[in-house]
């Protein structure tokens, strides 16, 4: 690898831009993960007596069985979400520092 | 076909695991009794193998340099990997062993493969991209990246071997207990043509020959999964309510199967399980291998972003079966259960559910082809485990440990084509010996190694600049160590496979991830932070050069060879 090209990322503000935008919208996402998972987890530890109760009288479906699905479909959704915003915005910053290291 | 002369099923680790709380067995096939020659399957599986086989054919042709045998040159696409990796990780044991539970106990199953999801996202926030930024063939170009080759190398390379051991040993002694309730064979034989078929997979076809039959089998197990559920879906004019209120009425537990039961039984288990499984499954050499056969990190992210889209897709689709198969199988028990008996469970055992849904829904023919796909399912896996368990005794090991780094691409090669054949060889040999063993605790071994070695070691590297290659070997031993021996100590080796006395094993809790993880999380960080070397200063010297690279992909493409 070019120690210029990164040196000079290195000296750019962009590329400090796109690391602390990225870092902190993944850790972000992260955080948020890991609180729907772990608290999941620990209603059925602590509290299972709410999520067998029935969404509504006459019911049979009890609130765990939609909120475990909804865990489900958040993972899906949350991952997608990170992917396409890395993958238009972030990458676009990516490749405007890289264009910009490369030139001079 | 699968009626008339079955034997007496046995309860299966479904009845032993909700019993001993032990939470880690979920992914075992258990001990299963041999059913009568399935002729549909046998010929429906014999298509797939002559069918993959032929892609391994055209592989060959393509397989020339080692880049090509450890990632398939980095040519696959973001959506084609994306499926590979579902391919990878979708076991049968995740498809019979979900639905199994959830045919048993309803609701319990959802917390399970809840926990088998939730490593996606995390694997992609912290993950993804930097591997693909960062490595070449293997997780241990990523964690070695800055530092003493040596070390960092031999410790990875041991890492993935012992996660590799563990998870092959399952998934042949799996191999075998399928095929004989799903084609009426012998043990042997399965773990014979499975080895034999991963061999031929691996040592021909390379990375492009197993990717492809990661995505068949994906494709095939996705399309017959979906048609389960619809079908059972159609018969409730695609109400849950109403299935779930008719499996409530004909279940032998009742409403308990809309509540958590005895699944997790206390907090800290609780929490220590979801992190192996959390962080777990971004320790896995075989799927952490697969970042590298795609060609940029934007391709990194999306084909993660589809592998968690299917994944969370399948497990939806096992619950939905799961509840189908109580429904749809008590409406004839004299087929697929025990004497008829409810009580008696299901012949064949709990993990036929999905199997014997199958044939309640689309006869026989589609039940010898869901026994297929869940066969086709294991060779797909243990291809994977077995190129990664490749890759890290002759890229690591032999290229990089013994040759540093001056072993040419031909001698690697070769070096992995032998190391293929023994791993071939070593994983019959196992999987014929632990066929009588309790083997129960060794995919949820697998993560808990992943997560506390593997994990915390590539974790550091990538992203904390403090980490010397003192702290990081000693982190990883460290949680090695930690993770094998307390999972020694718990109920489920101790107790269910070292025969002491019920309630002698010393580590209370399902699983170590939280003390072996935490432990090398902390070596880690206190070996690194006292460690003043020159090394140590060369290699925090060399951290702002390595986050370039990893945020950017600066000198990532051509390092790759593409």
């Amino acid at each position: 690898m070019n120690d210029d090209i990164v040196a000079r990322i290195e000296a750019n503000p962009k590329y400090h831009e796109l690391v602390s935008k990225r870092s902190s919208y993944s850790i972000v996402m992260s955080i948020l993960m890991i609180i729907v998972y772990y608290g999941y987890i620990l209603l059925i530890a602590f509290n299972k007596e709410w999520l067998s109760t029935k969404l509504a009288p006459g019911m049979v479906t009890s609130v765990g069985i939609p909120l475990g699905v909804g865990v489900i479909v958040f993972t899906i959704v949350i991952t997608n979400i990170y992917v396409r915003r890395a993958n238009t915005e972030f990458d676009e910053m990516s490749a405007a520092l890289l264009k910009e290291a490369n030139k001079k | 076909m699968i009626s008339k002369s079955t034997r007496n099923a046995l309860a299966l680790t479904l009845g032993l695991m909700v019993a001993g709380g032990a939470i880690a067995a979920g992914a075992d096939l258990g001990n299963t009794t041999k059913q009568a020659t399935n002729w549909v399957a046998i010929a429906m599986f014999g298509i797939f193998v002559a069918g993959t086989l032929w892609i391994t054919k055209w592989a060959a042709s393509k397989t020339k340099s080692a880049a090509d045998f450890y990632t398939a040159g980095g040519g696959i696409t973001g959506f084609q990997n994306g499926l590979a990796i579902a391919g990878d990780y979708m076991s049968a044991a995740s498809f019979l062993g979900i639905s199994g539970l959830v045919f048993a106990n309803g609701f319990d199953g959802l917390i399970f493969s809840i926990g088998w999801l939730v490593g996606w996202p995390v694997i992609t926030f912290l993950m993804a991209e930097r591997l693909r930024n960062l490595g070449k063939f293997t997780f241990a170009d990523v964690a070695a990246y800055r530092f003493a080759q040596t070390p960092m190398r031999s410790f990875a390379a041991t890492g993935s071997l012992v996660v590799v051991a563990f998870y092959m040993i399952a998934q042949m002694v799996g191999a075998g207990q399928l095929i004989k309730v799903l084609f009426g064979l012998e043990y042997t034989y399965a773990v014979i043509i499975v080895g034999v078929l991963m061999m031929c997979y691996v040592l021909f076809g390379g990375m492009t020959a197993t990717t492809w039959v990661q995505i068949i089998k994906a494709c095939l197990l996705l399309t017959g999964a979906t048609f389960m559920a619809l079908a059972v879906l159609w018969q409730f004019n695609f109400n849950p309510e109403a299935l779930f209120a008719k499996a409530v009425e004909v279940h032998t537990k009742h409403d308990a199967i809309m509540a958590p039961g005895a699944l997790i039984k206390d907090p800290v288990s609780a929490i220590s399980v979801g992190m192996a499984l959390m962080f777990g499954t971004a320790g896995l050499p075989h799927i952490l291998m697969r970042f590298f056969t795609v060609p940029s990190a934007k391709e990194a992210r999306k084909s993660v972003g589809w592998a968690t889209t299917w994944i969370g897709y399948f497990y939806i689709l096992t619950f939905i079966i799961g509840f189908g198969a109580v429904v749809m199988l008590t409406q004839a028990p004299e087929l697929y259960y025990v004497d008829g008996d409810l009580a008696k469970g299901l012949k064949g055992g709990g993990n036929m559910a999905a199997i014997h849904l199958a044939n309640a829904v689309g006869g026989n023919v589609f039940l010898g082809f869901i026994s297929a796909v869940a066969f086709a399912t294991i060779l797909a896996v243990v291809a994977g485990l077995t190129l990664s368990g490749a890759s890290a005794v002759s890229h690591d090991l032999y290229a990089t440990v013994f040759k540093h780094g001056n072993a040419d691409s031909a001698a690697e090669l070769r070096v992995s084509k032998i190391t293929t054949i023994c791993l071939g060889i070593v994983a019959v040999f196992l999987g014929i010996a632990f066929e009588k063993e309790n083997v129960a605790y060794m995919v949820m071994l697998a993560f808990a190694i992943a997560c506390s070695a593997n994990f915390p070691v590539l974790f550091m590297a990538v992203l904390w600049k403090d980490c010397t290659t003192k702290g990081a070997v000693a982190g990883g031993v460290v949680g090695l160590i930690a993770s094998v021996g307390l999972t020694i100590l718990s109920a489920s080796v101790w107790e269910a496979v070292l025969h002491n006395p019920k309630g002698s094993a010393l580590f209370p809790y399902s699983s170590p991830a939280l003390f072996s993880m935490s432990a090398a999380f902390l070596v880690i960080y206190l070996v690194s932070k006292m460690d003043n070397s020159k090394q140590a200063q060369l290699e925090r010297s060399l951290y702002p050069a390595q986050k370039v690279r990893s945020e950017t992909g600066i000198g990532a493409a051509a390092a790759s060879g593409h």
